[in-house]
C-alpha cells in the first residue's frame, strides 16, 4: 500500500522534472533565437555605415548620386583612391602624419617608462605628492592649458606652423601612459630588485634589462593607444600648422570636405578609408592587446 | 664592556650614514627619473595654469598688450554674452542624451555579448569595429550618411515612404543627429562593460540560482549589481568627454544651422582663435573645467547611494 503511494509520488515528481526539463531547455531555446535575432540585427545597423562608406568610395560618379541607390556597385572602380588621394596632396599629408605620430610613439614610450620605473621602484620624499599630481592631472581638460601653451609655443618661443610643439610634449610624458605603466610595474615582484641589487645592477640597468622586457604587454597597449591618439588628434594640428605643406591627414580630410564635398564623395570616402586603414590593420593584427587595453584603462582612442 | 658598546655604537651610526647616503642616491635618481614629467608639468601643465588663470582676467588679443580687467571676463559671461548659454544648453543637451543614451545601449549591447554562442567572437568585433572610426573619418562619413539628398538615412526613410528631414541643415534634427552619430562609436564603452561582466564569478549566480532566482531576477540582483563601479566609471568618463566634444561639431556643422549646434569647446576655439580674445577665451576654459569638476563630485557623492563596492564593508 505505501510502496504504491510512494511510487505513484515519485512517477508524478518524475513527470514534473521533466516537464521542468522541458521547459528549460524551450526557454534557453527561445533566449538563443532571440539573442541571435538582436546580435544579427545590431550588427547590421553598425556595419552599414561602414559598408555605406567603403561601397561609396568604390562607385563611379554618376552611381554615387543616384536614386535608388544600390548596396554595392555594379563594379569596382578603385581608380577612385589614386584619383582622391592626389586631389590634395594627401602623401605630403601622410609623411607629415607619420613624422609626428611616429616620434611620438617613441617619446611616449620612453619618458611614460621611465617616469613609471621612478614612481613605482623608487623610494624618496614627495613621490606620494608628485604621483598625487599626476594623476589630478588627468582630470584637467586640454582646453584649460590650451590657450598659454599656444601662446609659449607660438609668440615666445616662435614655434607656429612647425611640428616642434606637437611632438615636444610628448617627450615629456603623457599622463594616461605613466598611470597605466606604473601600476604594471607594480605588479613585478620586487624580489627581482633586490637579485639585481645583490649582482651589481645599476638602476637604469635594472629599468632596461629587468622591468622592460617584462613590460612588453603593457607598453604595446600605451603603444597603441599612442599611435590612435596622434593620428586622430585635429585640435592641436588645427591649431599650430597653418601651411598646407605641414598638414596632417586629419587635417587635410578636413579640408578635402569644405571644399571639393560637394561632387566628390565617392573621393572624399575613398581618402577617409585610406586614412583608416593603418588603425584597422593595428587592430586586426594587436587585437587582443587592443581589448584588453580598453578594458584595463577605459580609454577608447 | 664599554669598549665594545661604544663599538657598536660607532658601527650603528656608520650603517645608518650609509644607508643615509644610499636613501639620499636613491631619492636623486627618483628625480632623475621622473624629470621628463616634472619638466614638462611645470612648462605644459602648471605654468600654462597659473598663466591661464591671469590670462581669464585680462582683455588680450595677442596683437596688443593684455588689459586686466579683473573679473570682466566672468560677469560679461554670465551677463551680456549673447552666446554663452545658448552654448551651455546646447552641450547641456548634447550630453544629456548621448551619455544616458550611449550608456545604456552599450551596457545592453554588451549583455547580449556575454553569452557564450557560436560565432559571438564575430560578432564583437562588428559591434566594436565602428568606433574605431574617430576624428575627421566620423564627421566626414556621417555628414554623407545624414546627406538630406542623397544619404543613406534619407534613402532607407524614402523606402518607408517618409520624406526625410534635413538633418544637419534643420535647427531641430542637427543635435538629434549628431546624438545618434555618437551612439555609434560606443564600442569602447561596450567593452568596458564586456570586460566587467566577465569577472563576475559564476557562483553569485549559481548561489542565486539554488535560492529560486530566473534569469530577470538574477540580471536585476546579481548582473546589474556587480556591473555598478564600471556603469560609474563609464559615466564619469562620458560626461568629461561629452562636453570636451570638438572635432566632429567644427567638421560637420561648424555650430550650424542658426548656433543649434555651436557646443562648448567649439564657441572656446572661436574665441580663442578666430576672434583672438585669449582673455576671454581662457575665461571660457576656467568656466568648462569647474563645470566638469562640480559634475565629476557631485557624482562621487551620489555614488554610494547606488554604486555598490564588492567588500565594501560599511554598506552592511
Amino acid at each position: 500500500m505505501q510502496s504504491v503511494t510512494s511510487a505513484r509520488a515519485s512517477l508524478g515528481q518524475r513527470s514534473e522534472r521533466a516537464h521542468w526539463r522541458q521547459s528549460i531547455r524551450v526557454q534557453r531555446m527561445i533566449t538563443t533565437i532571440l539573442s541571435y535575432f538582436f546580435l544579427t540585427a545590431g550588427s547590421i545597423i553598425f556595419l552599414i555605415p561602414l559598408i555605406w562608406m567603403i561601397s561609396t568610395s568604390l562607385r563611379p560618379e554618376r552611381e554615387v548620386y543616384k536614386y535608388p541607390p544600390k548596396i554595392l556597385p555594379d563594379y569596382f572602380l578603385w581608380k577612385n583612391y589614386i584619383k582622391g588621394w592626389n586631389i590634395l596632396p594627401f602623401t605630403t599629408f601622410l609623411k607629415n602624419t607619420l613624422i609626428i605620430t611616429l616620434s611620438n610613439v617613441t617619446g611616449n614610450l620612453i619618458s611614460c617608462s621611465l617616469v613609471a620605473f621612478g614612481f613605482a621602484r623608487l623610494r624618496a620624499r614627495g613621490s606620494n605628492v608628485l604621483f598625487m599630481l599626476l594623476l589630478s592631472t588627468m582630470m584637467l581638460p586640454y582646453e584649460v592649458t590650451m590657450i598659454p601653451q599656444f601662446i609659449l609655443f607660438t609668440q615666445i618661443l616662435k614655434w607656429g606652423n612647425t611640428f616642434r610643439p606637437l611632438i615636444l610634449p610628448a617627450w615629456l610624458g603623457w599622463n594616461f601612459g605613466i598611470f597605466l605603466l606604473r601600476q604594471f610595474f607594480m605588479t613585478i615582484p620586487f624580489e627581482l630588485d633586490d637579485a639585481a641589487k645583490i649582482d651589481g645592477a645599476s638602476t637604469f640597468r635594472m629599468y632596461w634589462q629587468i622591468m622592460l622586457p617584462l613590460s612588453k604587454p603593457a607598453l604595446a597597449t600605451i603603444a597603441i593607444f599612442a599611435f590612435m591618439g596622434n593620428w586622430n588628434n585635429f585640435l592641436a594640428p588645427l591649431i599650430y600648422l597653418r601651411d598646407m605643406s605641414k598638414y596632417t591627414l586629419a587635417l587635410g580630410l578636413r579640408m578635402f570636405q569644405g571644399q571639393y564635398a560637394v561632387h566628390n564623395q565617392h573621393y572624399l570616402m575613398a581618402v577617409s578609408v585610406a586614412t583608416l586603414l593603418p588603425i584597422l590593420i593595428m587592430f586586426f593584427l594587436a587585437q587582443k592587446q587592443f581589448v584588453q587595453g580598453i578594458a584595463l584603462t577605459g580609454i577608447k582612442g | 664592556m664599554s669598549v665594545s658598546a661604544i663599538r657598536e655604537a660607532w658601527q650603528e651610526s656608520t650603517k645608518r650614514q650609509r644607508r643615509g647616503k644610499l636613501a639620499l642616491r636613491e631619492e636623486l635618481q627618483f628625480y632623475l627619473f621622473i624629470s621628463p614629467w616634472l619638466v614638462g608639468f611645470i612648462l605644459f601643465t602648471a605654468g600654462p595654469i597659473l598663466a591661464s588663470l591671469v590670462l581669464s582676467m585680462t582683455d588680450w588679443s595677442v596683437l596688443k598688450k593684455p588689459d586686466f580687467v579683473g573679473l570682466a571676463n566672468y560677469v560679461t559671461m554670465f551677463t551680456s554674452d549673447p552666446y554663452f548659454f545658448k552654448v551651455l544648453g546646447n552641450t547641456i543637451y548634447y550630453a544629456g542624451l548621448s551619455v544616458p543614451l550611449g550608456i545604456v545601449l552599450a551596457f545592453m549591447i554588451s549583455v547580449l555579448l556575454n553569452q557564450k554562442l557560436v560565432g559571438i567572437t564575430l560578432f564583437r568585433t562588428f559591434f566594436y569595429l565602428p568606433s574605431l572610426v574617430t576624428g575627421v573619418a566620423v564627421a566626414v562619413l556621417w555628414a554623407w550618411l545624414l546627406n538630406p539628398q542623397f544619404g543613406l538615412i534619407n534613402h532607407g526613410l524614402r523606402l518607408l515612404g517618409i520624406e526625410g528631414p534635413e538633418w544637419l541643415y534643420n535647427t531641430k534634427t542637427a543635435m538629434p543627429a549628431m546624438i545618434v552619430m555618437s551612439l555609434w562609436g560606443i564600442g569602447g564603452t561596450m567593452l568596458t562593460y564586456l570586460a566587467g561582466l566577465q569577472g563576475i564569478p559564476e557562483h553569485l549566480y549559481e548561489a542565486a540560482e539554488i535560492d529560486g532566482a530566473g534569469a530577470v531576477s538574477k540580471f536585476f540582483n546579481v548582473t546589474i549589481p556587480l556591473m555598478t563601479p564600471v556603469i560609474f566609471f563609464n559615466l564619469i568618463v562620458a560626461i568629461i568627454g561629452s562636453f570636451q566634444t570638438f572635432t566632429q561639431f567644427y567638421v560637420m556643422t561648424n555650430g550650424g544651422p542658426a548656433n543649434a549646434t555651436l557646443v562648448y569647446v567649439l564657441y572656446l576655439y572661436r574665441n580663442a582663435f578666430e576672434y583672438f580674445k585669449m582673455g576671454y577665451a581662457s575665461a571660457l576654459a576656467w568656466v568648462l573645467f569647474f563645470l566638469i569638476l562640480a559634475l565629476t563630485v557631485v557624482q562621487f557623492y551620489l555614488a554610494p547611494r547606488w554604486v555598490y563596492y564588492e567588500g565594501d564593508l560599511a554598506r552592511r
